[in-house]
């Protein structure tokens, strides 16, 4: 049992899926869970609202053990005082936003509950709406009623099930930036599902990573997406770039490792952890990738320079997404990003020949885990 | 006009929803969100009386109410009254009769509620009991509403059971449809008539306010 202010868990598993994941948040602190469908993370939610009840493992909130399944303590949802914000919302649809929220009032007077729902509608800016049910309001105004209704409750944990997987995106955008405010008014651990990369790395501090049932990584976004444990947790994270390469030697001083990419020697960062001739696999962010001028090449084609052939170019609003085929190692294609107006002004098309720096600092190395198929892929 | 049996008749129909009703409320809820073994078994013996004529069930629970059952002879012994051919065995023949006009209707309605509405009821703090009573009955209205409307309705129209079980006492087991089929034996066209028509018209006026009833409060995710 821990005193410390926050949420602890460790649960485990077998039945109705395989979980087994250990969380600690602290007061204030917002940990995104991702992972792919049935990675468990919404499980995780529901074992902390004690909407299910995992075979071994501890609960402890704020030092209060909600669950301990060797001492047969299962607090009973009604009294763990979470807030839940259910993926589609779970609103009560025969009653007004109003009493969506006084629903969850239960703790205070019965004269004091309209006072506080309309001080929690007004804090997620939905003055005036007080009396509509929730088939007359839209995405976005049901999301925000189904926010005040957990934060009603007075919660010691925010829970929140992809609250922004319903709306479109500009209303997405908004919720978030609310949710970002809001955090500074509510000093409670928040645990956020989430399938959307940008989303948890935009809104969490730390975050976790799944897959079936099992935590692969947790730490800080640019952690987690810069430096991955592993290239299944690269995979999960969609960073692209994930290659196979054998490690050559590594300097102390100069401060890399250099590995032999089937042929073409790159520097990276400097991971003694690695034995020379061990196989490895390799990423490197699309965002540690850098072009070079086609018309004046640049002092940085010095680090880790490598040529190819543009095989696609997409352009989305600012960002155009690069995909290379490399020159030197046949059959690899490097995935990097570049300002639409630097991809125009240096004539970028299909078939054009381009050299781009791997930058060392963002190239990662791994322990391999790769099967023969997977290899052969890479 | 028989107001005599006209007065049975709503007596037995008004009893048997009031009876039905917590009875419908609590095997709806458990076959709708509970998984056991033989739950088909359960839902098959509660549609049984759907298909079944109503003297073959008439006749076993004649059998089974009499004063050679164990049924009949305990509920002698703890009321000193009989089951068969009286208002309590009537009342009792017409609960498991309408089981199925009451509970299915139930079930369905609950069926129907989203599993995370309850969850996010009991997250908001609302106990069992406060759930079924602020979140479930509301949601589950039309489904409250259309039960009784079948159970008292049909209460009011059965025929088959009630002669099996009660036969035809006056005042006691003889019910608006057994006086119709009794006055049409005597040739007495114009009570029958006249009764037939009563039938017909509180038939239509209970259903017609219920439905309007049930009309009025649809919510949200059976709109």
């Amino acid at each position: 049992m821990t005193d410390k202010p926050g949420l602890s868990l460790s649960i485990r598993q077998q039945r109705p899926i395989t979980l087994q994941a250990s969380i600690e948040c602290r007061a204030g602190e917002l940990i995104a869970l991702v992972g792919p469908s049935g990675s468990g993370k919404t499980s995780i939610l529901r074992a902390v609202a004690g909407l299910a009840t995992p075979e071994q493992g501890h609960i402890h909130c704020n030092g209060e053990a909600w669950l301990d399944c060797e001492r047969r303590i299962n607090t009973p949802a009604q009294q763990r005082h979470v807030g839940f914000v259910f993926q589609d919302y779970a609103l009560f649809p025969h009653l007004s936003a109003q009493h969506n929220i006084t629903t969850a009032l239960g703790h205070l007077p019965r004269k004091q509950r309209a006072e506080r729902a309309a001080q929690l509608l007004s804090l997620v800016h939905l003055e005036g709406l007080e009396q509509r049910l929730p088939d007359q309001l839209s995405g976005g105004q049901r999301q925000r009623v189904a926010l005040a209704r957990a934060l009603a409750r007075e919660p010691r944990v925010l829970l929140l099930d992809e609250p922004f997987s319903a709306v479109d995106q500009v209303t997405r955008r908004k919720l978030q930036q609310e949710l970002v405010m809001l955090r500074r008014k509510i000093q409670i651990p928040i645990l956020l599902v989430t399938h959307d990369l940008e989303e948890a790395a935009a809104l969490a501090d730390r975050i976790y990573v799944l897959h079936r049932g099992v935590t692969l990584q947790n730490g800080a976004p640019e952690t987690v997406l810069n430096q991955p444990q592993s290239a299944q947790v690269a995979r999960l994270m969609d960073l692209g770039n994930i290659f196979t390469a054998t490690v050559e030697q590594h300097s102390e001083e100069a401060n890399f490792t250099r590995i032999n990419w089937l042929g073409q020697r790159l520097n990276g960062r400097y991971m003694p952890e690695f034995e020379s001739g061990e196989q490895v696999e390799w990423v490197i962010p699309p965002s540690h990738i850098v072009m070079h001028r086609r018309d004046r090449p640049s002092r940085g084609e010095r680090e880790n320079p490598v040529s190819g052939i543009i095989t696609e170019l997409v352009s989305l609003g600012d960002s155009t997404t690069v995909s290379m085929q490399v020159e030197s190692v046949t059959q690899k294609t490097l995935i990097f990003r570049v300002a639409t107006h630097a991809a125009r002004r240096n004539a970028l098309a299909i078939g054009a020949n381009v050299t781009v720096s791997l930058l060392t600092d963002g190239l990662h190395l791994m322990k391999a885990q790769i099967t023969p198929e997977e290899h052969a892929d890479s | 006009m028989d107001t005599q049996a006209l007065e049975l008749s709503l007596k037995l129909a008004l009893l048997t929803c009031l009876c039905l009703l917590p009875l419908a409320i609590i095997l709806g809820r458990i076959l709708a969100w509970s998984e056991f073994a033989g739950k088909g078994f359960v839902e098959a013996t509660i549609a049984l009386p759907l298909v079944l004529p109503p003297t073959v069930l008439g006749y076993y629970l004649l059998v089974s109410m009499g004063m050679d059952s164990t049924l009949g002879s305990l509920y002698h012994s703890l009321t000193g009254r009989h089951l068969v051919f009286s208002f309590d065995g009537l009342l009792l023949a017409s609960i498991i009769f309408n089981l199925p006009f009451a509970v299915q209707p139930m079930q369905r309605a609950f069926e129907a509620i989203p599993k995370n509405v309850r969850e996010a009821a009991w997250c908001c703090g609302l106990s069992h009991w406060q759930t079924l009573w602020r979140i479930e009955l509301p949601l589950a209205w039309p489904g409250l509403i259309t039960a009784l409307a079948l159970t008292f309705a049909h209460t009011l129209g059965e025929f088959g059971v009630v002669l099996m079980v009660g036969g035809n006492i006056p005042g006691e087991t003889s019910t608006l449809a057994i006086a119709i089929y009794d006055r049409v034996q005597a040739f007495d066209n114009d009570a029958a008539a006249y009764m037939s028509a009563s039938l017909l018209l509180i038939s239509f006026i209970t259903i017609g306010t219920v439905y309007m009833l049930s009309g009025k409060r649809r919510f949200g995710h059976d709109r």
